[in-house]
Formats: C-alpha cells, sequence, structure tokens
C-alpha cells in the first residue's frame, strides 16, 4: 500500500542544515500494524509527516496505492489528506470551539459544500455516533473538549481519523501524553482497529508499547536499521 | 459549512472578538449620528435656501437693476412651465425707529406679497400674515399706515429655547427707511438734493425663512415704495430680480434652461432699447447657483467631515488587522489541524474572512441600530441636559437651528454599513492571507505547543 525510497530531510536550524532522514527506505502492506521507533530526534515525527503529505521529502519518492505523492497538485493533497488518511496527534489536537460530535465529523464536512452536506449530514452525524460509540463516548457527544480527559480526547482523535474510512492511520506518539492505563485502553482500540483491516504505522520512542504492533521498524539517525522487508 | 460553524463559533467563543465588534459598532454609530446631523442641517439649510429664492432667478448683483422687468414677467407668464413669478428690488438702507438714536444697516427687498408667496414661499415665513399674505403690510393696528416686514431676528429675540415670542398682534413701531437711490447709469439719483431718500414704515410683521443672514438683516417693504426709496421708479422702472417658480412636474435645469432661452431672445429683441446696456450684468440661475456662496461654506463643512470620517475608517481597518492578527496567532494549532484534515489554504482563507464578516456585519447592525435608537431621542436628550444641566449642543440664542435634524437616510447608512464591512474585510485580510503560508508540521509540533 504504501512504499518510499531514499527518502532524504534535512531543516535549517538557524545557520546549521539537520539531517533528519538519510535515505528512508519503507514498505507498508495493507491491514499492517507498524511502529516505528526511536530516540528523540531519530526522524520518526518527520517520516510520520511525509508519509501523510503533510510534508514534502527533499529527495525520494512515497508512493500509496503506487502512485507517486510528488506528483500531486495541491488539491489532489489536500483530498488525499481527507480521504485517504487519518492522523492521530500526541497532543490529539481537537478544535475547542467544536463539540465531540462535531470534531470527529469535522473531516467529512471539510470535503463537502454546504449543499452537499445538507444532503449526507444525518448519514455523517450518524457515522459518527457510531464510532464514538465504538470508541466508548456515546454520552460525551455533546461536551467540549476542555471537558474530557486526556484519554477521551484521544479517542475523538482517533474517532475524527477514522471519519472517512482512511486507507491509512498515522498515529505519532498516541499515548505520549497519557498515562500507562490510558494509554493502554488507545492500543487496545489500534489493535483491535488493526484486527478489523486498518492499517496502521504509528510512531513511538516506547519500545513496550511499540510491542503492540505486528511489526517493528527501528530508526536510528535517520535510517532504518531493523524491521524493514 | 464548516466555514461557517467555525466563524460563528470564533465569533461568540473568543472574547478579544467583542471587542472587535465593539471597535465597528462604535465607529458605525458615531459617522450615523454625526452624518445624520450634519446632512440633516446641509439639507434643512439648503431648503431654506431654495424656498428664499424659488426655483430660477433672472437678476443683477448691480444696485442699478435692469429695465423692462414687466415685459420679461408678461412673457414669462405667458409659458405653461411657470407656476409663480415674483419681481424684486434690492437694495441697502439704514433703519431707525423713530425716537431713538439707533441706525441698522439692512438689505431691504421690494417685493409683491401675494406674487412673491406664489414665487418664493413669502406666506410660510410670516407670523401675523400667514394667512392673509395680501395684507402682509397692513399693520393690524392700523391697516392704513405703510408697513414693513422685518427679519425675524430684527424686530424679536430668541430665548434659549429657540423660541420668539411674537405677542398677539406687532409692536406700534416706526421705522424710518433711508436708501441711497440710482440712477441707470449708477450715479447718485438726488446729487445736490441731499442724496437720499427717507421713507417712514410701520412694523407689520415678521418673517422668519430659517437663514440666519436672512433673518437678522433683510426687511421687506412694498414693491412700488422700494422702487422710489431706490431711485428705480422713474419713466422707465427698474427691478433688481425676478424669482421663478416652476410647475412641480419640470425639472430644475430644464425649466432653467428654458428661461435662460427665453431670457436670450427678449435681450435681442430689446437690444437697441434705452437702458438695454443694463442687461449685461444680468444672468439666469437656478437656486442652487443663486445661493452657491452661502451653500458652497456648509458643504465644504460636510466634504470635510466625511474626509475625517475616512481617517476615523482607516482605524477601524486597524483595530481590526491588530484583531485578528492576535487571533490568528492564537489559531495556528487549528490551521494546522484544519490542513491534516485537508482544508485547502483558500479555505482557510475565506474561513478567517467570513470570520471578518460576521464580526463587520455585528458591529455595523450593533451601531446602526444604536445611532437610529439615539438619533431619535436626541432632541429629547439635549431638552432634558438643557434643562438639568445648560447644555446646549448649538445655543439657540445664537443659532438659527429649530430641532437638531434626525433622520436618518437609509442610502448614507447603507453606505455607511457597507464601508465598516469593506474595512474589517481589508483590516482582516493580510492576517488571513498569512494562514497560507503556515506549514501544518510546524504548527503541530510538540515543541510549539
Amino acid at each position: 500500500m504504501l512504499k518510499t525510497e531514499e527518502i532524504y530531510k534535512s531543516y535549517r536550524m538557524g545557520a546549521a542544515e539537520v539531517k533528519v532522514l538519510k535515505g528512508v527506505n519503507l514498505i507498508v502492506e495493507k491491514g499492517e500494524f507498524v511502529a516505528v521507533v526511536g530516540a528523540s530526534g531519530s526522524g520518526k515525527s518527520t517520516l510520520l509527516h511525509i508519509l501523510g503529505a503533510l510534508d514534502r521529502p527533499d529527495k525520494g519518492v512515497v508512493r500509496f496505492e503506487g502512485r507517486d505523492l510528488s506528483r500531486f497538485g495541491a488539491a489532489e493533497l489536500n483530498r488525499f489528506r481527507n480521504k485517504m488518511v487519518g492522523f492521530v496527534f500526541q497532543f490529539y489536537h481537537l478544535l475547542d470551539e467544536l463539540n465531540v460530535l462535531e470534531n470527529v465529523f469535522l473531516p467529512t464536512m471539510a470535503s463537502k459544500s454546504i449543499l452537499g452536506w445538507l444532503a449526507c449530514r444525518r448519514w455523517a452525524k450518524d457515522r459518527a455516533r457510531q464510532l464514538l460509540a465504538q470508541l466508548g463516548l456515546s454520552d460525551r457527544a455533546e461536551h467540549k473538549p476542555y471537558q474530557l480527559s486526556g484519554g477521551e480526547r484521544q479517542r475523538v482523535a482517533i474517532g475524527r481519523a477514522l471519519m472517512n474510512q482512511p486507507r491509512l492511520l498515522l498515529a505519532d506518539e498516541p499515548t505520549g501524553n497519557l498515562d500507562s492505563a490510558t494509554g493502554n485502553v488507545i492500543l487496545d482500540i489500534l489493535e483491535k482497529l488493526n484486527r478489523n483491516g486498518q492499517t496502521i504505522v504509528m510512531v513511538t520512542h516506547d519500545q513496550t508499547i511499540a510491542q503492540r504492533a505486528g511489526r517493528i521498524i527501528k530508526l536510528v539517525d535517520g535510517k532504518i536499521t531493523a524491521g524493514n522487508w | 459549512m464548516y466555514k461557517i460553524l467555525l466563524a460563528t463559533r470564533y465569533l461568540v467563543k473568543r472574547h478579544i472578538t467583542y471587542f472587535a465588534v465593539l471597535a465597528v459598532a462604535l465607529c458605525v454609530f458615531i459617522v450615523v449620528v454625526v452624518m445624520t446631523v450634519l446632512t440633516g442641517l446641509v439639507r434643512d439649510f439648503k431648503q431654506k435656501n431654495h424656498q428664499f429664492t424659488g426655483d430660477c432667478v433672472v437678476g443683477t448683483e448691480s444696485l442699478v437693476g435692469f429695465a423692462y422687468y414687466e415685459d420679461f414677467v408678461k412673457l414669462l407668464e405667458q409659458t405653461d412651465f411657470i407656476e409663480g413669478i415674483s419681481a424684486v428690488v434690492k437694495s441697502y438702507a439704514l433703519i431707525s425707529p423713530l425716537g431713538t438714536d439707533q441706525n441698522i444697516g439692512v438689505e431691504i427687498m421690494g417685493i409683491d406679497p401675494v406674487r412673491h408667496s406664489r414665487a418664493a414661499g413669502f406666506e410660510q415665513t410670516l407670523h401675523h400674515h400667514k394667512k392673509d399674505v395680501e395684507r402682509a403690510f397692513e399693520p393690524i393696528y392700523d391697516p392704513n399706515l405703510p408697513g414693513c416686514v422685518l427679519g425675524v431676528d430684527l424686530a424679536l429675540e430668541r430665548d434659549a429655547k429657540g423660541n420668539y415670542d411674537y405677542g398677539s398682534s406687532p409692536a406700534r413701531i416706526a421705522i424710518a427707511v433711508t436708501c441711497f437711490p440710482l440712477t441707470a447709469k449708477g450715479a447718485p439719483g438726488r446729487a445736490g438734493l441731499g442724496e437720499v431718500n427717507t421713507s417712514t414704515f410701520y412694523y407689520s410683521d415678521t418673517s422668519h425663512s430659517g437663514l440666519a443672514r436672512v433673518d437678522s438683516s433683510l426687511v421687506y417693504l412694498p414693491f412700488e415704495q422700494a422702487q422710489t426709496l431706490c431711485g428705480m421708479a422713474g419713466p422707465i422702472k427698474r427691478a433688481n430680480a425676478i424669482y421663478i417658480k416652476f410647475k412641480p412636474s419640470i425639472k430644475l435645469d430644464t425649466g432653467c434652461a428654458k428661461v435662460a432661452t427665453l431670457w436670450q431672445k427678449f435681450k435681442q429683441e430689446k437690444a437697441g432699447e434705452q437702458q438695454a446696456d443694463l442687461f449685461e450684468t444680468v444672468a439666469v440661475q437656478s437656486w442652487k447657483d443663486y445661493r452657491r456662496a452661502y451653500i458652497a461654506a456648509m458643504e465644504k463643512e460636510q466634504t470635510m467631515m466625511t474626509a475625517m470620517f475616512i481617517l476615523v475608517g482607516i482605524t477601524t481597518v486597524f483595530i481590526i488587522f491588530v484583531v485578528f492578527y492576535m487571533i490568528i496567532s492564537h489559531k495556528s494549532k487549528d490551521i494546522g489541524v484544519l490542513k491534516s484534515i485537508g482544508i485547502s489554504n483558500l479555505n482557510i482563507v475565506q474561513l478567517f474572512m467570513g470570520f471578518a464578516f460576521l464580526v463587520a456585519v455585528l458591529g455595523s447592525a450593533v451601531g446602526a441600530c444604536s445611532g437610529w435608537l439615539f438619533l431619535r431621542k436626541i432632541n429629547q436628550i439635549e431638552k432634558w441636559l438643557f434643562v438639568h444641566f445648560g447644555f446646549q449642543l448649538w445655543d439657540r440664542t445664537i443659532y438659527a437651528i429649530g430641532d437638531i435634524p434626525n433622520q436618518v437616510e437609509f442610502d448614507c447608512l447603507a453606505i455607511i454599513i457597507l464601508s465598516a464591512i469593506l474595512a474589517c474585510l481589508a483590516g482582516a485580510l493580510l492576517p488571513s492571507w498569512q494562514t497560507m503560508r503556515l506549514k501544518p508540521v510546524e504548527t503541530l509540533q510538540v515543541s510549539r505547543l
């Protein structure tokens, strides 16, 4: 499903250039649960952002279902981010002005015109409620993010990421801001999603969390050192 | 749809937007109130000037006047587009109430009161003879005496509320009117014979035109007697102007053009006659051109006020710019999230511009409604302030103003609201455009939280 070929990426930090990825080759098959493990600064979040088209590599190719992402125009990239990929961030990144239900169905609302939304809003709200039910948040639909615990917020973020039934779920340190018990709940959810066929790439610095995935890829100094095909 | 949802939520939830709404409301309120009052004053002033002169004036600034005015009046009476015609004698004189040493320089206007009412609404300005204008120059206390109508500020004093005490009839006051008669050549008419003409008139009524200069310095006299005083009653009679009122269906420019054509023809016909050279100084003017010198000053104030309000608009733009810059700086995380779920840069710009539009509409609505309410009560507020604190916006003993104008003109209001909306959109444009440069990767980085 997802393949990267010789991905290079560097950033400018003041006068210095920091090389973050130094030729990363990665394959993720459909239905896999892959954990990318590395120390802080190893480039794992950068890799995740490139996989989800939030950032562009300096060199190399990212292919999603055979298509080169670098050839996508702006509109196509937006469609890709909206429909093909779901992101789960370490700090949830929910919109404070929207309630839980609205945060979950936001990706669908974002892809529709006003008339399109009016035509499908019932379906979208039903789907959002379904997702919340699966995530154990049915009674929190009308709450605002500030009224939720960290674990609940992360579950809402997962619901938002799944709203448009993406082919690929990208999770950047999804338990990084949670205690171990709550983190385990999140990991249980990810495992369950994967058992139901969801392809997941998760980034973490924690080896024990990575063990919950089906395959572990080690990223050291911008290169994959283990776990790749 | 998400743009509407988020824009309305930002409007309601972000308290800083209330400052932006308040700024817009305040600016709109100020502009609505000041422009309404000023526009009302200018409109009233123009109306009063229009009423004073009729629609069109065929006249000369020369004190000598021009001849054959009666023939031209007859010509005008034969047309079908004129409703009223009044020949007028105008000059300067000294008036002195008999038995006093007072001498006041005034302007005198000799008129036929009935004709002048048809041409220039004269009867509307009278007090005692409003309903019997043909007797305007007949004092109530003795109709046989030669009467004169004084500008209201010459005869009476205004109280602090702007009212005059007319009494049931005018006081019996004899007034000596002294004038320099002039010949058709402009020379003194009584050279070697005392050089002045003096006649005694009796105060018969007041005229309140609402024009401060007119009400404080104009004396109306019967036409023929004014002609005699000014030396214009010789074998070839003269007048200084002919005031004309068109029928309601006739447009001002069209009517004036027709009168000008008639006058040119008349001039040519009279070209060889005696005193025909006096026609050279005669002009045909609409009331706007005739009173240009007085109206222009007010219009200039209005223009200056409009220019000042453009500065107010620039201030609004700047306030909105600052508020939106602050809001968008705080919303960088949200912008990153929106981009990560596939919302385009342009849609994010539209989101914030829509937000600015809501701020503008809400602020304009609040400002316009408050302005309208305030204007409805402005005269009561002023009266209350005057009764309790002795404060008046305009001292009515000095300014010839009645009630403060408070009629909101809706096309003016629409322009103000539209300008406020455009100002808000202009202020929000740059901060909104800057969101295009925000990279989701940067805004969502842990280190930036």
